[in-house]
């Protein structure tokens, strides 16, 4: 919960501004944009996720070096299993979505 | 495992070690408390203390979020799980931390609805997808994870959805730094300020620590060569005669701090009065409650809870720990009836948790080590 994971913009999405796709070494989740209103959001920007929450822009080096820390720190698998649980995806998966909700950025 | 090795710089290391020693006057006791969860469980991690001479000492701080919770907190919000309708979701940190009839994950095996979720958005994610049923979301957090729950309530009260609300136990880290400077029994040199709540709140607040209470603060990053250099900088300011806040952490803490996560927790949240923290008591104006505009997507406002309060078993010493006086081994429970696996207090579920990072650190050899033999 206190972990800061970066995470790499891939895509806005094209029906609401503040929903994002990231890719976390491999992991690609939404996220939530709209605490960085103040920011200008693109896909190749950097970002410090909270509880699926964007709360920082950072450069790529500041990225590479978070993620440093989350392995040094021994919490990079705890990080990973926290991105993979956005979006229930592990709970409920894409198939059980109502129709509505499954096609996201993914599709 | 290669990470530790480049990280460990140990030229870097044993310099700031070195730096620490020179400027470290040797007849004076230094007593510097990293306030955040996060650093003492680097600290541990690494062996820190082994590079600080003697008379430098970490006194770990309050802020670890599940650690300063008390049980009674825990009951109410379980007590919703009662009703069948209901489900209850928390982060994964929660899950294990004990009330009085168990934890959230021990209700669960008793055929109560709890769900993991790893941000509050999914909570609300899960009002949407179970209609039928009322999903409380069990907030918990400082300025890290509170603009999040602002947000996802802003986002409730837009779409109008009924069947979702926050129990919320928010924290703000400033007052709880007030109250430990304000014991009678704590004496302390320095702080070593937390890093990603600054994300959120800036520098500015902890100004007065230093303006008034003539105590040097550094906000820092997590890994070792961070918080040693931290500590340089703090006994540069000691040794000075100086008291500013300082920031070690640029590369990831604005000064200013986060402005739409600030709005959205000012739009969202007010001040409760006051609000009981384990081992600190009650603090006044230390918490978050939600303002009546939102008061739909309230636990608190909408349903009754016991509003229960009870205290920590009576051997168990976590509020001495929390508070700095007491080391996690000098607690009668430590490592006996109170482990990992079988928590009695918060401050061993949490890697953040000063009970658990001694428990599962401290044995051990330092971690270079442990990395080397490991290649
Ligand atoms: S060892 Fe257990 S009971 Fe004792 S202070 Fe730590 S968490 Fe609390």
């Amino acid at each position: 919960m206190c972990l800061a994971i970066p995470g790499k913009i891939i895509e806005i999405d094209a029906h609401n501004a503040q929903q994002a796709m990231v890719d976390v070494v491999g992991v690609r989740r939404k996220v939530d944009l709209g605490l960085l209103a103040e920011e200008s959001i693109r896909p190749g920007d950097w970002v410090l996720i909270h509880v699926g929450f964007a709360m920082s822009k950072i450069s790529e080096a500041e990225a590479a070096d978070q993620m440093r820390t989350l392995m040094i720190l021994g919490e990079s698998a705890a990080a990973l299993e926290e991105v993979e649980g956005y979006g229930l995806e592990n709970e409920y998966p894409p198939s059980e979505y109502p129709a509505s909700k499954s096609r996201g950025l993914v599709s | 495992m290669k990470y530790v090795d480049e990280f460990r710089a140990p030229e870097l290391i044993s310099k700031a070690g070195e730096e620490i020693r020179r400027l470290a006057d040797p007849k004076h006791h230094y007593r510097i408390m990293e306030v955040c969860g996060g650093h003492t469980h680097a600290i541990y991690r690494f062996g820190l203390k082994d590079l600080l001479p003697e008379n430098v000492e970490l006194i770990h701080g309050p802020g670890c979020p599940v650690c300063v919770l008390p049980m009674g907190r825990i009951d109410d919000g379980l007590s919703l799980t009662a009703n069948p309708e209901f489900i209850f979701a928390a982060f994964g940190d929660m899950m294990r931390v004990p009330g009085t009839h168990g934890s959230p994950l021990e209700y669960k095996a008793r055929g109560m609805d709890v769900r993991i979720v790893y941000s509050p958005a999914d909570a609300l994610k899960l009002a949407r997808l179970n209609p039928q049923k009322h999903v409380v979301f069990f907030a918990i957090g400082f300025e890290t994870t509170a603009p999040s729950t602002a947000l996802t309530i802003i986002r409730a009260r837009a779409e109008g959805l009924p069947n979702f609300s926050v129990f919320c136990n928010h924290v703000t880290i400033i007052p709880a730094i007030r109250a430990i400077l304000d014991s009678p029994d704590m004496r302390l040199d320095g702080f070593v300020g937390p890093g990603h709540v600054s994300t959120v709140i800036g520098c500015r607040p902890y100004e007065w620590i230093a303006k008034d209470q003539g105590k040097p603060v550094v906000v820092s990053g997590f890994e070792p060569l961070d918080i040693l250099q931290s500590i340089v900088m703090l006994l540069r300011q000691l040794r000075g005669g100086q008291a500013i806040v300082e920031n070690q952490y640029k590369r990831v803490v604005p000064w200013e701090g986060n402005p739409a996560a600030l709005r959205a927790m000012a739009e969202v949240f007010e001040l409760r009065p006051y609000f009981e923290w384990r081992g600190l008591g009650f603090i006044s104006q230390s918490a978050l409650k939600i303002r009546s505009a939102y008061g739909e997507w309230d636990s608190e406002q909408r349903f009754t809870v016991p509003g229960v309060r009870v205290t920590d078993p009576k051997a168990a010493q976590c509020g001495e720990v929390l508070k700095g006086v007491l080391k996690p081994s000098q607690c009668k429970l430590f490592g006996r009836e109170c482990t990992p696996e079988q928590p009695v207090g918060a401050l061993m579920v949490s890697s953040e948790g000063s009970c658990a990072a001694h428990y599962n650190y401290s044995q051990h050899r330092p971690i270079t080590i442990d990395a080397a033999a490991s290649l």
